[in-house]
């Protein structure tokens, strides 16, 4: 319990009126968007300063109290779910963007900057910055980087760990740690900042954040490959990465998703076709038509059924419509949604779409498979009812299949959405036990009492 | 709303509708309220959460959600970008009307629901009383706009720049239409609105007018009452059934092809809220209202889907005004018209139509929201307000008085020079010679 005093000192540092205690407040900080019970914390805060937010944590340290960090709480692995009683610190008030460097082509931001604002004002000035999660228009870029968030972009401009130049963050005891710097190079001291991308809020709380920025690509062009049978799409994956093509986007659709998706938004996709890929090839205008030109020659040479080029922006965006709605229109079909995000090699593509297939029917239950097939990071979305306890028992075995079925192809639990709560017990089958002997240690030595964020990643 | 029974079957349909939520939080992107705060009991997502705690029992007393719950424009921003597809303001209602069956509506709220709305003779006059009186109280201080603000401080106006009582309302000017077709060879009914009648009583006119030039037949019934959208927002369902009955009496004196209505509020009132929250009598209530509710029409619809719109001629003489449009939340994300009101502005050539940014951002009016939370309100309308003077318009046009009363107020406080108008009253003008 968070004694009275301590409660006055929270409202002495950052405020009263940022500091929540109400039942009814507390309720809406204990969940995130994972499919895991909520838990209530004891109170929420709301810092409105860095210096606000170091006092928190030292405070919560010195009294053992643990603490969780919230963004936008759209995680999809349980990462923002406090533990009970705890404190939870919201980073919304810190949305400053403090400074856009064009010449040298960095931004560094506060931690509660949402993605899509960052984005918009760095494009504004011909800037780019690519990493763009579906949840981009919400999300942080605090919650970004901690979870090392990737997006559609990632085949050819990685994920949001190739863009964190440097963390300026509180360890335990509300003292500023740097890592990394302003310059493309950096040389001086551990890599701390690899240490703390992905951290999920375990190591240290973020305050502000360098971000590279590099500069807008001039043209991008759109099409959509139809294909009646999954391999072909998958070799023609494969056939343009060969070609030394690296487009920005890659993009599959199973032909479920395709049926709920073109049900939604009659946007006029092939309801029989067993696969689609949404493929965009971005750069200097000559280059772009080229690939787009060389692209559109392999699909139809892997035997692509039909293909779509987008003529222009109205025809793009319906493209990337198509694929935008894949998730909203299989939400819609059942009230739980299970997004998983097992990712493979490239290669294993459709052994591991048929092995969801195969899945679905073992455990009677409905899958829908799209994502980024250029980067081999598909998301198995299991369409549910949680209210319905048999199915429910099947969705979790069906999830520990996927697990399974992903790491023995040599793939990964979570390629973007990270591990939290929901996949720390699986962590240990997909490296091993003297790695989370390993994590533990650095975790045991920065945070003694276990306050940052506990439970997550390596459990406890 | 104090029968158990209906309150349980409620309760059910709500469980039902808020296990859709996925949690994900995207509607923390596009709600006005939250953009503001930051809290997250603010947006969808928390108040859905809250509603899913209370239905699990996690509350000793509701008064907490409630509060939370109606901390909330009724906007339906959120709803219009689900991806879950949740209908988050069916459930906001619904839950309403539960809340307050459940804690007794405070003893203001009934007095003014119940003894003023129900019973529209009543409300009319108080409306008239209070235009006679509100000059004592209050002095023009926009022309342009047209607005009043207190001339003594009220507590009750606050610093409020609020449109005035008109002195004649619509319906004592026109009580009463019952006109045959022309050569249209369409009969419409006319439902006024409350505040189209008592504030913005040239609107209607402006719809008889043009229905009278295309030769539209008018069936325009006495004594309409509210359609009952602030009484079912604070969760009366005794006082919203009784307007429903009320109006559904007034408009089945006649038969008609549509009714229409130029206000964004009453026309998504009657589609939407009085099919969802009408119960069923045992006497097939359910069924008119659906008879109802499938004729019914936005204006700007009706006009340009169903009757045609006759351009304009361009005024030589006059210079073209440059003109905004903003729309209304319940014409957009409730009804999902944009292009409609725009088109009817476009049909007079004296006009020049200019977007601004974001032009479906909610003003931040949102009906008693606005009464008991004025400050947020007000930042979000000065957004709004910031919008439309950024465009260098000389009038801004929008389908809703509601809105209308909030951008009022906003111009006229910033010291604009922009008047406020009905895209009917554009159309209207370049009919007349
Ligand atoms: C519809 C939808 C689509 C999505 N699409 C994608 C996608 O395409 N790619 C992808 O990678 N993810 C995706 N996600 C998952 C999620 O949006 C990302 O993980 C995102 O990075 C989370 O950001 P957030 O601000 O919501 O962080 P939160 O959920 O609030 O927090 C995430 C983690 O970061 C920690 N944290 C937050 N701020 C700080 C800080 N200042 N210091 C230290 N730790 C901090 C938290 O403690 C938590 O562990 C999606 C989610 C949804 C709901
Ligand atoms: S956008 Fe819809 S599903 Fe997502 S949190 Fe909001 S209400 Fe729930
Ligand atoms: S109706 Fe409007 S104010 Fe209310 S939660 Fe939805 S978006 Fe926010």
């Amino acid at each position: 319990m968070i004694s009275q005093a301590l409660l006055k000192e929270f409202k002495e540092k950052a405020g009263q009126e940022n500091v929540f205690t109400e039942k009814a407040d507390l309720v809406t900080y204990s969940y995130d968007a994972a499919v895991l019970e909520p838990v209530l914390p004891g109170v929420a805060i709301r810092p409105a300063s860095g210096e606000a937010l170091s006092q928190i944590v030292r405070l919560c340290n010195e009294n053992k109290i643990p603490l969780t960090v919230r963004g936008a709480g759209t995680n999809l692995s349980g990462g923002t779910i406090p533990l009970r009683d705890g404190v939870v610190v919201l980073t919304n008030a810190l949305t400053k963007i403090l400074e856009i460097n064009e010449a040298d082509m960095y931004a560094v931001v506060q931690p509660g900057v949402v993605t899509a604002k960052l984005a918009a004002a760095v494009a504004a000035k011909g800037l780019f910055y690519p990493p763009d999660p579906g949840s981009q228009a919400v999300s942080t870029l605090g919650g970004n980087v901690a979870e090392n968030a990737g997006g559609l972009r990632g085949l050819k401009y990685g994920v949001t760990r190739d863009y964190v130049m440097g963390i300026q963050f509180f360890d335990v005891n509300g003292e500023i740690v740097k890592t990394g710097s302003r310059t493309v190079k950096c040389a001086t001291g551990y890599n701390l900042t690899g240490l703390l991308v992905g951290s999920e809020g375990t190591l240290g709380v973020f305050n502000e954040i360098t971000l590279k920025l590099i500069p807008l690509p001039a043209h991008q062009k759109a099409m959509v490959a139809v294909f009646d049978n999954i391999d072909k799409a998958s070799e023609t994956v494969a056939a343009i990465i060969a070609h030394r093509i690296v487009p920005a986007t890659l993009e599959f659709m199973d032909n479920f998703t395709i049926r709920a998706v073109e049900d939604y938004s009659h946007v006029g996709l092939p309801t029989d076709a067993a696969a689609l890929l949404l493929i965009e090839v971005d750069g200097y205008p000559a280059q772009v038509e080229e690939d787009a030109e060389k692209v559109e020659l392999l699909c139809r040479q892997k035997g692509a059924t039909s293909i779509r080029v987008a003529e222009d922006a109205a025809e793009r965006d319906s493209v990337w419509t198509a694929r935008r709605s894949a998730l909203s229109a299989l939400a819609k079909l059942k009230p739980t949604v299970v997004l998983e995000d097992a990712t493979v090699p490239r290669s294993r593509i459709p052994d591991m779409v048929r092995a969801m297939q195969d899945i679905a029917k073992e455990y009677n239950i409905s899958i829908g498979t799209f994502g980024h097939a250029g980067d081999g990071n598909l998301h198995p979305t299991i369409l549910t009812d949680r209210r319905d306890k048999a199915e429910w028992a099947r969705v979790e075995a069906a999830i520990a299949a996927i697990f399974d079925k992903a790491l023995s192809m040599g793939g990964t639990l979570s390629g973007e959405h990270g591990t939290g709560l929901a996949k720390s017990c699986f962590l240990e089958k997909e490296t091993s036990a003297a790695t989370i002997i390993y994590s533990r240690k650095i975790k045991t030595a920065l945070d003694p009492n276990y306050i940052l964020n506990p439970g997550k990643i390596i459990g406890r | 709303m104090s029968d158990m029974k209906e309150l349980i079957s409620l309760m059910k349909e709500l469980e039902d509708q808020v296990v859709v939520c996925m949690r994900c939080g995207m509607c923390q992107s596009v709600c006005p309220l939250f953009a503001e705060t930051g809290r997250e009991s603010d947006v969808a997502r928390g108040k859905l959460a809250l509603l899913d705690g209370l239905m699990k029992e996690m509350f000793e007393n509701p008064n907490g959600v409630n509060e939370r719950l109606n901390k909330c424009l009724l906007c339906g921003s959120c709803a219009a970008n689900c991806p879950s597809g949740v209908h988050v303001l069916d459930i906001f209602i619904k839950a309403r009307a539960v809340l307050a069956g459940y804690m007794g509506l405070p003893a203001a709220k009934r007095l003014i629901l119940r003894g003023m709305l129900a019973h529209p003779e009543i409300f009319d006059r108080l409306a008239e009383w209070g235009a006679k009186f509100q000059n004592i109280f209050t002095k023009p201080v926009n022309e342009a706009v047209g607005t009043s603000c207190a001339r003594i401080v009220s507590p009750l106006i606050g610093n409020r720049h609020f449109r005035p009582l008109a002195a004649v309302p619509f319906h004592q000017k026109i009580p009463y239409l019952n006109t045959s077709p022309g050569h249209s060879g369409i009969k419409a009914a006319f439902y006024v609105g409350c505040l189209m009648d008592k504030i913005f009583p040239h609107v209607a006119q402006a719809v008889i007018d043009v229905l009278t030039y295309h030769e539209i037949g008018i069936f325009m019934p006495e004594h309409q009452g509210c359609c009952g959208i602030p009484a079912i927002s604070s969760g009366d369902t005794k006082t919203f059934e009784s307007l429903v009955r009320h109006n559904l009496e007034k408009f089945e004196a006649e038969s008609f092809d549509y009714l229409v209505t130029p206000c964004a509020t009453c026309t998504s009132t009657i589609k939407k809220i009085w099919t969802l929250m009408v119960r069923d009598d045992g006497r097939g209530i359910k069924e008119r209202v659906r008879k109802i509710s499938e004729k019914t029409l936005d204006i700007n619809q009706f006009l340009v889907k169903h009757v045609g719109v006759k351009p304009g001629v361009l005024k030589k003489d006059r210079e073209v005004i440059s003109i905004a449009y903003h729309d209304p939340c319940h014409l957009k994300k409730s009804l999902g018209l944009a292009a409609e009101p725009r088109a009817l502005i476009q049909a007079n050539p004296n006009y020049h139509l200019k977007e601004i940014p974001e032009s479906d951002r909610c003003c931040g009016l949102g009906g008693s929201f606005n009464l008991y939370y004025y400050e947020l309100s007000a930042n979000i309308g000065t957004k709004k307000r910031d919008h439309i003077a950024s465009s260098g318009c000389s009038t801004v046009a929008t389908g809703c008085p509601a809105c209308m009363i909030q951008l009022s107020d906003m111009l006229s406080k910033a010291g604009d020079r922009i008047a406020v108008r009905h895209p009917v009253e554009i159309y209207a003008e370049s009919l007349k010679p």
